[in-house]
């Protein structure tokens, strides 16, 4: 196995060029597990960590870009009013020591649909910046993930950063798992309320193939609050309707039975979290936030 | 020597005076929390070679043919050994029954089985070598229950038994039986008011030490070799490896080297006798490492286990009588499965009072992982049920649960089903009261006001998977009885050493035992036993190794009863010696050397009323008292086959838990508010000590109530989940509030009174949080550890 030490972006992307099939390396967290493991046994390593602007974000005023190793803890520490959402994502992430290692790139270039990161992403609205020697083109996100642990980047392309909508409204993460620290997720489910555009946005994490949003169950909301007159009169959403967006979501779901939970109580979880985040952020989103944002 | 990283002498050398009953600090402590500490995978040798073992993929096959050619052609490897290649006929090895292939012959018998060794320079090496060996199977059908074990055409996992369990069970494929019947239980049911019955389910626990299998072998140049370890027992290592290396037992010496924790799972071997062979063969030292993955598949784990109980009782809330059947599954070998089946069935009464009972323990032979030694063995899974049992006839009888277990406590002087009588304090409805009387954790401690939910007083934690929603307590509690040290007629000693000489003008003693230091804590009270007894500030533990007799083992919560009492008996030996040496030289300047009880204290002798006679340093000179003595509890019996009956314990151990919970009805998420403890330890060497074993034991029992399960696949005998991403332990915020009270009600036949603490607390935890989830849910839940769809019902 080669190790490629890229000094700059631009020989990391001519090492992609020249070894399509290096793996990108940041914190570790996923790539060196599955070495350990003997899973993986990739011919090269490409190295990212002498990269420091990869380690940096900017925020703009639509969106932060987010470097790609930018690690969880510090979207935790320094991210929280712009992306509230990714910010509760990380802070399910394992344990201190990985959320100061393992960062966003990582979790978007394993696609793995238990990746913490990709429910919060989906709902808020992002791009990734992917980039190779060919240029630079910006993936939707909903667009990238494309099969179990696939992603849309070309071989030659690596993860620059992702350009994450910076909140217009309250956001909201759940994950489920079977303990109450350090857990894979068995599923997860991200919210965001955004008032700008009458608009709400879902993602869903280890519940189908790949992360998916809750499509059917977003237009019915956004009906449902555009009819009633929600977004205007921030009244209380009627118990039916978020039944229905509940169910709808948990309708999206297409899950496996597997060690860490059976396919019909990820579903019936899935509904569960989708009706409470819907109540916490339409609580924030009526002025009564600080009773109702999970604090830790 | 040239080993690094191999243990060294502990001085524990202190101006205080540290004896029994007080909180000394463990010399290891500070290492342990500072990453210093030397664990067994730490050692390393000069010119050392990397061991790594080749395991089955299959559960249960016949091997057709193993090729190592291509592997033994790989540069850097030094050996690669398979079956053929053992030096003598003694091919097995076992804890009671030599049913255990050192290296897989003619068949595999459970998915990661051993089936060839080699020894490369580099571990990498080692490993990729070991892939090219070529193994063809033909795979078999797998037992996995009693009912594909015991159908009449079921193969037999073993065949040929002969083992001293063979002629008594059954059938082929149990290991042991055990039944216990006293008056008759089907007369009793009869007066019964109320008759409750439950089948219950226990999963399959890990022991998950922190430090896994690992060891170093360095040959030695009189044939023989040493082996550095980490285990729970060196002699009883010693007695499996020595024959199937061909070497007299004082040729294989052994030394303990830094556990990183054991909870039973050590008490079988692991790499040691492959660790020995590589090195004998290739005259170089060999190391070898089990990674986490590995490990999973490197020891044995808790029995599963399936129990059926009925009882009954009367209208004014006395217990009648009890039925129970449990099945164990032991797996592909036996292990410790013989005593298993004994704890089982012997304590499956729990603590309480029934004269009529018909009880039947078994362990099955099965293609599932081998099982054996964990913390409570036995105990456990049968408290689990029997505890379930009193909560719904206390239900049945509009009981207060905790009132319905008072009533029918035992206590000193009842008579158990096997027909020994409690000869010690057992104050069951005592702990009882206790947890019961503590305050209850405040509710909803999640709302702070004016701020957010804190999620990590929530089920889910930052999980963030509830402000409160769907969220409900629960109350419930436990008591558990577990017996301390080895049952049923073993002959259960241990030896000390204990050298007490001058050095640099200060008597110092030294204790030297074969005692496995596993963090239990022992290292720490056989120094303050050394300093009770001989009045010295300065002991050195010795490393434990086989230069010493055998301490016997590190479980059943029996080291500083029986090594204790070892080290206590030596020390008074000493100093019978000592006083002998100060009546010889200084008898005639004082009349009390005759006449008064002497003490050593404060590095004097004294006399019981507190008169200095001499001091040691005088009374010692350049001489130094050395002796060596095995201590013995008092003798136990087996139990007989039929019947049951039998003094088969030595002691009783007790402890009551009361449980709160927060239960996330929704979700199906559990979080453990409180676990409060009560037990009686006899007498508290180390107040500490015993505080950190019941809260470790605590947590355990805990973590098989709520996420710890090694699942195995029902059709294929596969382990589903052999890493900590999927078979999880309990982290700090899944730990509740642990509050510990501690009654010291003396056992008159132990040293100083003590009871063995280290189990108790796993037996009673587990069911208490059970109780406390079916008081939140209302479910009937018969099954651990509970996951999130079993509360869902999803």
């Amino acid at each position: 196995m080669d190790f490629l030490r890229p000094a700059r972006w631009e020989e990391a992307l001519a090492a992609k060029a020249e070894h399509p099939t290096a793996v990108p390396i940041a914190g570790g967290t996923d790539v060196m597990v599955e070495i350990n493991f003997d899973h993986r046994r990739p011919e090269y390593l490409l190295d990212l960590n002498r990269i420091g602007e990869l380690s940096e974000w900017e925020v703009g005023q639509e969106n932060v870009r987010l470097g790609a190793c930018v690690p969880y803890s510090h979207i935790m520490e320094h991210l929280r009013a712009e992306l509230p959402g990714l910010a509760l994502a990380s802070h399910t992430v394992a344990s201190p020591q990985i959320r100061n290692r393992g960062g966003v790139g990582g979790n978007l270039g394993t696609a793995s649909p238990a990746g913490d990161a990709h429910p919060a992403l989906l709902a808020a609205g992002a791009e990734v910046e992917a980039e190779s020697v060919r240029g630079t083109r910006m993936i939707p996100i909903d667009a990238f993930y494309t099969g179990v642990k696939r992603n849309a980047l070309a071989p030659d392309e690596l993860i620059r950063a992702v350009h994450i909508k910076k909140a217009d409204g309250p956001q909201q993460y759940s994950k489920v798992g079977t303990r109450n620290a350090m857990v894979i997720a068995v599923c997860a489910f991200g919210l965001a309320l955004h008032p700008e555009t009458r608009t709400v946005r879902t993602g869903i994490g280890s519940a189908a193939p790949t992360p998916v949003r809750a499509k059917e169950a977003e237009e019915f909301l956004n009906a449902a609050l555009e009819e009633g007159g929600f977004w205007d009169s921030r009244t209380i959403i009627t118990p039916s309707i978020a039944k229905q967006f509940a169910d709808l979501a948990a309708g999206a779901c297409n899950p496996i039975d597997d060690v860490r939970g059976t396919a019909s109580y990820r579903r019936h979880a899935v509904g569960i979290m989708a009706r409470r985040t819907l109540g916490w952020t339409w609580e924030s989103y009526r002025g009564n936030g600080r009773s109702t944002e999970g604090a830790a | 020597m040239g080993v690094t990283g191999n243990p060294t002498s502990i001085n524990q050398g202190t101006r205080t005076k540290g004896g029994i009953g007080e909180s000394t600090l463990r010399p290891d402590g500070i290492l342990k929390v500072t990453g210093e500490f030397a664990y067994s995978s730490d050692m390393w040798h000069e010119d050392m070679l990397w061991g790594h073992t080749l395991r089955s993929t299959v559960a249960h096959a016949e091997i057709v043919s193993i090729d190592t050619s291509e592997a033994l052609a790989t540069s850097g490897v030094y050996a690669v050994l398979t079956y053929d290649d053992l030096p003598t006929s003694v091919k097995n090895y076992g804890l009671e029954i030599q049913d255990t292939p050192v290296l897989a012959h003619g068949k595999v018998r459970h998915h990661g089985e051993p089936v060839a060794l080699v020894a490369a320079d580099h571990p990498e090496t080692a490993r990729r070598a070991a892939a090219k060996i070529k193994i063809d199977y033909r795979e078999l059908p797998v037992i996995t229950d009693e009912a594909s074990a015991t159908a009449p055409d079921a193969i037999l996992v073993h065949e040929g038994r002969g083992d001293h369990h063979a002629g008594h069970v059954p059938h082929p494929n149990i290991v042991h039986r055990q039944p216990i019947v006293r008056g008759d239980a089907d007369a009793a049911a009869a007066r019964a008011d109320v008759i409750v019955s439950g089948e219950y389910v226990f999963g399959m626990q890990d022991q998950a030490f922190l430090g896994p299998e690992s060891g170093l072998a360095v040959p030695a140049e009189d044939g023989g070799v040493d082996l550095y370890v980490a285990t729970q027992w060196l002699h009883s290592d010693l007695r499996q490896i020595a024959p199937v290396l061909g070497l007299p037992e004082d040729k294989v010496r052994m030394t303990l080297s830094g556990v990183g924790g054991a909870f039973g799972g050590r008490e079988d071997l692991s790499m040691q006798i492959h660790a020995c062979l590589l090195a004998l063969r290739t005259g170089k030292p060999v190391k070898i490492v089990y990674n986490r993955f590995e490990s999973f598949f490197g020891h044995v784990h808790r029995h599963p286990a399936k129990l059926w109980y009925e009882h009954g009782a009367t209208r004014d809330g006395k217990l009648t009588h009890m039925k129970c059947r449990i099945v164990l599954d032991g797996g592909a070998y036996a292990s410790a499965s013989p005593a298993v089946v004994g704890n089982a069935s012997s304590l499956s009464v729990g603590p309480y009072v029934i004269d009529d009972v018909d009880i039947e323990a078994i362990a099955l032979y099965t293609n599932n992982p081998p099982c054996g030694a964990m913390r409570g063995f036995g105990a456990v899974q049968a408290c689990f049920a029997y505890e379930a049992q009193m909560d719904k006839l206390a239900a049945e009888l509009s009981m207060d649960p905790v009132e319905f277990r008072q009533l029918n406590a035992m206590e000193q002087g009842t008579l158990l089903p096997t027909g020994q009588v409690v000869d010690s304090p057992a104050p069951v409805a005592e702990l009882l009261r206790r947890v019961k009387a503590r305050p209850l954790p405040p509710e909803r401690q999640w709302e702070v006001a004016g701020e957010p939910a804190d999620v990590r007083a929530l089920p889910g934690g930052l999980s963030n998977t509830t402000h409160g929603e769907g969220v409900v307590r629960g109350i419930g509690y436990a008591v558990g009885l577990k017996n301390v040290g080895f049952s049923e007629g073993f002959d259960d000693y241990s030896t000390a050493r204990v050298r007490m000489e001058v050095i640099g003008g200060e008597p110092v003693a030294t204790v030297h035992t074969a005692m496995a230091e596993v963090g239990q804590g022992g290292v720490t009270v056989h120094a303050q036993i050394a300093r009770t007894e001989l009045g010295v500030a300065q002991v050195t533990i010795r490393p434990a190794d086989t230069q010493v007799g055998s301490a016997g083992s590190t479980s059943a919560s029996r080291q500083t009863y029986v090594t204790g009492g070892a080290v206590k008996h030596s020390c008074e030996a000493v100093r019978e010696k000592v006083l002998e040496m100060g009546r010889r030289k200084f008898g005639t300047y004082h009349p009390a050397w005759a006449t008064a009880e002497l003490l050593l204290e404060g590095g004097k002798v004294v006399t019981d009323g507190g008169e200095v006679l001499a001091d040691l340093v005088d009374v010692l000179e350049d001489e130094a008292v050395d002796i060596e003595l095995e201590w013995r509890h008092r003798p136990t019996e087996a139990f007989d086959l039929r019947t049951g009956q039998g003094n088969g314990h030595v002691q009783y151990s007790f402890a009551a838990h009361r449980a709160v919970v927060e239960v996330d009805t929704e979700l199906g998420l559990v979080k453990v508010i409180e676990l409060a403890c009560a037990q009686d330890v006899g007498k508290a060497l180390n107040p500490l000590s015993v505080e950190g074993q019941i809260q470790g034991g605590t947590t355990q029992g805990l973590g098989v109530a709520v996420m710890e399960e090694i699942l195995v696949d029902p059709k294929t005998a596969k382990v589903r989940n052999p890493s900590f991403t999927d078979y999880l332990i309990p982290t700090i915020l899944d730990t509740p509030t642990i509050p510990v009270d501690v009654l010291e009600l003396a056992d008159d036949h132990a040293p100083y009174g003590l009871r063995g603490i280290g189990e108790a607390p796993t037996l009673s935890s587990t069911p208490a949080v059970l109780a406390a989830i079916r008081n939140a849910t209302g479910l009937e839940l018969n099954r651990t550890p509970v996951r999130p769809e079993h509360i869902t019902g999803t």
